[in-house]
């Protein structure tokens, strides 16, 4: 198997506050990873620092074998690499219609026949032609992520970096879009780099992940392993805990 | 049980360009000191519902009902100042995200102390104490500092303390719950969910917890209401819900990824047209 995203000893410094400190992941082409951890935990940043969306200060990333350095990333790397953000509120342009916002990468990649892409990609995402040329705001939170994802996917890049794409949907349109990946991940062999803070998603995604902690990695593992309880880290276990919902501590009279 | 609130048949619609849009039609329920959840999707209506209970809903919204009472008084016709003395003093309402519903510019003790002062009279010195004695019941360790921060200066998690602390600080008979920690981590979720949990069964309050995770709301409540294009579509105790008997609650139960269950691809919501009348 070869290296998709390979990142070494990254720190992301933002004035004295470190997000990133030394952190090392690699994914292997083909596969799901998924980076968890607490808000402030620098799982994000990670994943920010890859797309040069943050300040790298030392360490290395490398995206197909290529070293990346500073944060100017060239088109290939673009065609390549492609990103879904959080929140779909905010990752659409709000007064370009869809149409427009799927024409832009494929205009400032010089590719023609963007007819023709835009209805397959519409297609892909379960959107009929009819959303093409409507407006974010006509569309509902799931129908928006939707569109991100196929936005992220007209340009047929090999490596999709996910940034909690699912945490502003309601559950029952998040399995929607969970669903939605997992299918054209299976489609066209993508690899996934997914953040999350929800482990049930993550298990659910991802083949191996990498727990985060104040912009460290504190442990990585299989998500098997984690199913099976086989944790080293108190941390993890503790993550472990939360995710199973709340429990009332039996109240002593 | 008597019955602290009593919903009969209230209605809440918007008018738009477009036409009327009816948020919620026709919810019925009682609710005595005990905990209720209102569970739904976006758009089902679960929030105006708390948000009419409360005397929030925007002005040009239209709020009707057969009976909206709480502990005897009619919450329609009561007068503007009636509702301002029920509002925080005997009906409080905790919101979603801490970092849009605090005031801003406002530090959080003057903000607790001004609930407190504005339903009671009390004096400086005695409003500053009872909330530092707030801010320690909702487990923050060192009260006094806090007191003189400002929202932007804490988390999440403290926000959303602090924000508890502010809305049971007056004592009140009926705390409404509208999705009080979606915008927070996990963990730190557990912990506030545990300390409201405290709190609501020591003081013997009635509950409404809004939220769209069911399985959530299943944990701490003792019963369910689910909400479906703004009716209630299913009533049910929560640990009846593995027999919930609607396609729609079963729906919202099976859809959440669960560690350790391997389902592809997740089942999701067929929505059926007849559900939403």
């Amino acid at each position: 198997m070869t290296v998709a995203v390979s990142v070494e000893n990254l720190s992301v410094v933002y004035d004295d506050f470190r997000a990133l400190d030394a952190a090392s992941v690699q994914v292997e082409a083909g596969e799901s990873f998924g980076l968890v951890g607490e808000s402030g935990s620098g799982k994000s940043t990670l994943l920010r620092a890859i797309a040069g969306l943050a300040p790298v200060s030392e360490g290395t990333i490398r995206v197909q074998g290529r070293e990346l350095r500073g944060a100017r990333r060239d088109k290939a790397f673009y065609r390549a690499v492609q990103m879904v953000f959080q929140d779909p509120y905010g990752s659409l342009h709000p007064r370009q219609t869809i149409d427009r916002q799927l024409m832009e990468p494929l205009a400032i990649h010089g590719i023609s026949d963007g007819e023709r892409r835009i209805l397959k990609a519409l297609d892909e995402v379960g959107l009929g032609s009819g959303f093409r040329f409507r407006y974010p705001h006509q569309l509902s939170g799931g129908q928006r992520q939707r569109v991100a994802v196929a936005r992220a996917l007209i340009l047929e890049p090999s490596i999709l970096l996910l940034d909690e794409p699912t945490s502003a949907l309601d559950a029952s349109v998040q399995a929607e879009v969970l669903n939605l990946l997992e299918q054209v991940r299976r489609d066209r062999k993508l690899t996934f780099v997914m953040v999350s803070h929800d482990l049930g998603v993550v298990t659910h995604m991802c083949d191996r992940l990498a727990v985060m902690q104040e912009g460290r990695v504190v442990e990585r593992l299989t998500s098997a392993d984690l199913v099976a309880g086989r944790i080293a880290e108190d941390y993890t276990r503790n993550l472990m805990v939360a995710s199973k919902g709340f429990r009332r501590v039996a109240e002593t009279a | 049980m008597s019955a602290l609130l009593t919903v009969e048949d209230l209605r809440v619609s918007f008018p738009t360009r477009t036409g009327v849009v009816e948020a919620v039609r026709g919810v019925s329920f009682t609710l005595g000191r005990e905990r209720l959840g209102i569970v739904g999707e976006s758009g089902s209506g679960k929030s105006q519902t708390g948000r009419a209970i409360m005397g929030l809903t925007p002005l040009h919204a239209q709020v009707t009902a057969k009976t909206l009472a709480f502990d005897g008084i009619d919450l329609l016709s009561a007068p503007p100042k009636l509702r301002r003395d029920l509002r925080g003093k005997r009906i409080a309402m905790i919101l979603q995200d801490p970092k849009y519903s605090l005031n801003p510019v406002m530090s959080i003790g003057r903000q607790i102390v001004e609930t407190l002062r504005r339903h009671e009279k009390i004096s400086r010195a005695e409003a500053r104490r009872r909330a530092l004695d707030m801010l320690a019941a909702v487990q923050i360790r060192d009260p006094a500092r806090v007191f003189d921060l400002y929202p932007h200066e804490v988390s999440g998690g403290m926000g959303q303390r602090a924000m508890i602390a502010m809305m049971l600080v007056a004592g009140p008979e009926l705390l409404i719950a509208d999705e009080p920690t979606s915008a927070l981590d996990v963990t730190v979720q557990l912990e506030v969910l545990s300390i409201l949990d405290k709190l609501v069964a020591e003081r013997g309050m009635g509950l409404i917890f809004v939220s769209h995770d069911l399985r959530l709301v299943s944990s701490f409540c003792d019963r369910v209401l689910v909400m479906y294009a703004g009716r209630i579509v299913e009533e049910i105790a929560a640990s009846d819900l593995a027999n919930a008997r609607h396609p729609y609650t079963q729906g919202l139960l099976n859809c959440m990824p669960v560690i350790g269950a391997d389902r592809h691809p997740l089942p999701v919501l067929d929505r059926k047209p007849e559900w939403a009348l």
